[in-house]
């Protein structure tokens, strides 16, 4: 009968899916990397990955979200390692057992942008904390990305050390990534704190916002990579994670972050092995 | 603004048709997926259908219910409860299924389910009970007499797959969170959007965009033609 046919042939179709879907995943080497948007958004991992994936035939999956959500991530095992930026959290994943070693590969700045007409009055002496004191002092509409991302840790440092509790209709907390939380600033003609890589990478596409601190002395952002630990997690794929955390400290790494520029302007610095 | 707009639109089309890998690849993953998922679901909701139409069992009633109210299941609950079993520390956490197509697969499933329950369900109360009854007593077996009932019904199951195919391809909620939104793996259109606007980068965007629009029209021509066609015959 006609209908039989259809039905080994339908039947066929949905063991053919079945089998490509599952064969192809086995035998690759995976790692799963968590790691934050400003590494992912700013288009330097696209840079660094595909030749570590080359020299060493390991395929990474780049699960990117904010530090917090990729310490998470580290902690309950479901990604093998981690490129991050919050140094007491990481501090602290390690003391937990979770992580295996904290291994400093490259640094940008934190850098404080806001409105054209700049009512707060920011000016290129104040550190970060003088700045957000500013802000707060005038009230000015300040986006914060309250997603528990490597930003937002230091920004809330920032408030903490400056003993202000940032609350009120000025602060607004968007729950986004860097690049969101610009375009948010952009458009309500709001102060922000940002990491200078996604800055530099986003700043063609905002209209009004302009860059009012950097270089300031509290302001330096260090990424970071960590293994997790295959003690507390056995199934992470640690022989690989460990490559990947070496390779990032290596001259070829360094050499791929310095010279990854966006119009003509470097966007992370690798960390010299002596600095470590 | 408006010239950037113009300019953002024809630059997506310039990539659509200039081939652009990593372009088909997204969608190409958005279509394994979603294809995988409702032709997984499928048979089993066409069973449960049957049984919701023609079973004779108690609570029969009260499932119909929940089952349509299933239906407006937010996409970002199923992600959530699918992220908690599937994670390491979750139930199923050694089944290693985060961050996979087949996690993503999973939850288009469960989102899909309950719409075909439901729109099979609908068609199949739509003709005669008597019909499945004389079917039976004609001596075919239960799965004949599906199969009788179903050719009856083929263009509310139709409709029923392409209902349920738009639900899921379009869904970014439950995608994003047990997927990832890895490139080259589980980066599927509407993720691929939601990441590419938070960049503010529109191009990408917008050509995806499109894809999902025309898909939408070129699935529902196609329904409505088979069943003008149908009509005609008779």
């Amino acid at each position: 009968m006609n209908l039989k046919r259809k039905s080994i042939l339908l039947a066929g179709i949905f063991l053919a899916f079945n089998a490509t879907a599952w064969t192809a995943v086995a035998q690759e080497n995976v790692i799963r990397l968590a790691t934050t948007t400003s590494t992912d958004n700013s288009g330097l991992l696209r840079q660094l990955l595909p030749v570590f994936e080359q020299t060493y035939g390991i395929t990474v999956h780049t699960i990117v979200g904010g530090t917090g959500r990729a310490l998470n991530h580290a902690r309950s095992g479901d990604v093998d390692v981690i490129l991050v930026h919050a140094r007491e959290a990481e501090l602290k994943l390690i003391e937990e057992g979770f992580g295996v070693s904290r291994n400093e590969v490259m640094y940008n700045e934190f850098v404080i942008v806001g409105p054209g007409d700049n009512s707060a009055g920011i000016e290129s002496g104040d550190g970060l904390g003088g700045a957000l004191t500013k802000v707060s002092a005038a009230g000015a509409l300040f986006i914060s990305r309250g997603d528990d991302s490597g930003t937002h840790k230091k920004e809330l440092s920032l408030w903490q050390d400056a003993g202000i509790v940032p609350d009120g209709t000025w602060y607004r907390e968007v729950g986004q990534g860097m690049g969101k939380a610009l375009q948010i600033a952009d458009q309500l003609g709001a102060y922000t704190m940002s990491d200078k890589g996604t800055w530099l990478f986003t700043k063609n596409r905002l209209l009004s916002l302009k860059l009012l601190l950097e270089g300031a002395s509290d302001g330096r952002n260090v990424y970071s990579a960590i293994a997790v630990n295959p003690e507390k997690h056995s199934n992470v794929n640690y022989a690989s994670a460990g490559l990947l955390v070496e390779w990032l400290q290596s001259p070829q790494a360094r050499e791929l972050i310095a010279n990854y520029k966006i119009g003509g302007e470097t966007l992370f610095y690798p960390v010299a092995t002596s600095e470590q | 603004m408006e010239d950037s707009l113009i300019q953002a639109s024809i630059n997506a089309f310039k990539l659509l048709f200039s081939g652009d890998r990593e372009l088909w690849e997204i969608i190409g993953i958005s279509f394994l997926v979603s294809f995988r998922a409702i032709l997984f679901i499928t048979p089993f909701a066409v069973i449960v259908a049957f049984a919701l139409a023609y079973g004779n069992f108690p609570g029969r009633r009260v499932l119909i219910t929940i089952v349509n109210s299933m239906v407006a299941l937010p996409a970002v609950v199923v992600g959530l409860l699918l992220y908690i079993m599937l994670y390491n520390a979750g139930p199923f956490g050694g089944w290693r299924l985060l961050f996979t197509q087949t996690a993503m697969i999973i939850g288009q499933m469960i989102l899909a389910f309950p719409i075909l329950v439901a729109m099979v369900h609908v068609s199949l109360r739509s003709i005669d009970l008597v019909a499945w009854e004389t079917a039976r007593t004609l001596g075919a077996n239960t799965a004949r007499a599906m199969f009788t009932i179903i050719r009856e019904v083929r263009f509310g199951l139709i409709a029923a797959i392409v209902t349920g195919f738009g639900r899921v391809v379009s869904e970014v909620g439950c995608s994003i969170m047990v997927g990832g939104n890895i490139l080259h793996h589980t980066r599927n259109i509407p993720t691929a959007i939601a990441l590419e606007t938070s960049k503010g980068d529109f191009e990408q965007g917008i050509a995806l965009g499109a894809v999902l629009i025309f898909l939408a029209l070129l699935l529902n021509f196609t329904v409505s033609a088979f069943r003008g066609r149908d009509r005609a015959s008779y």
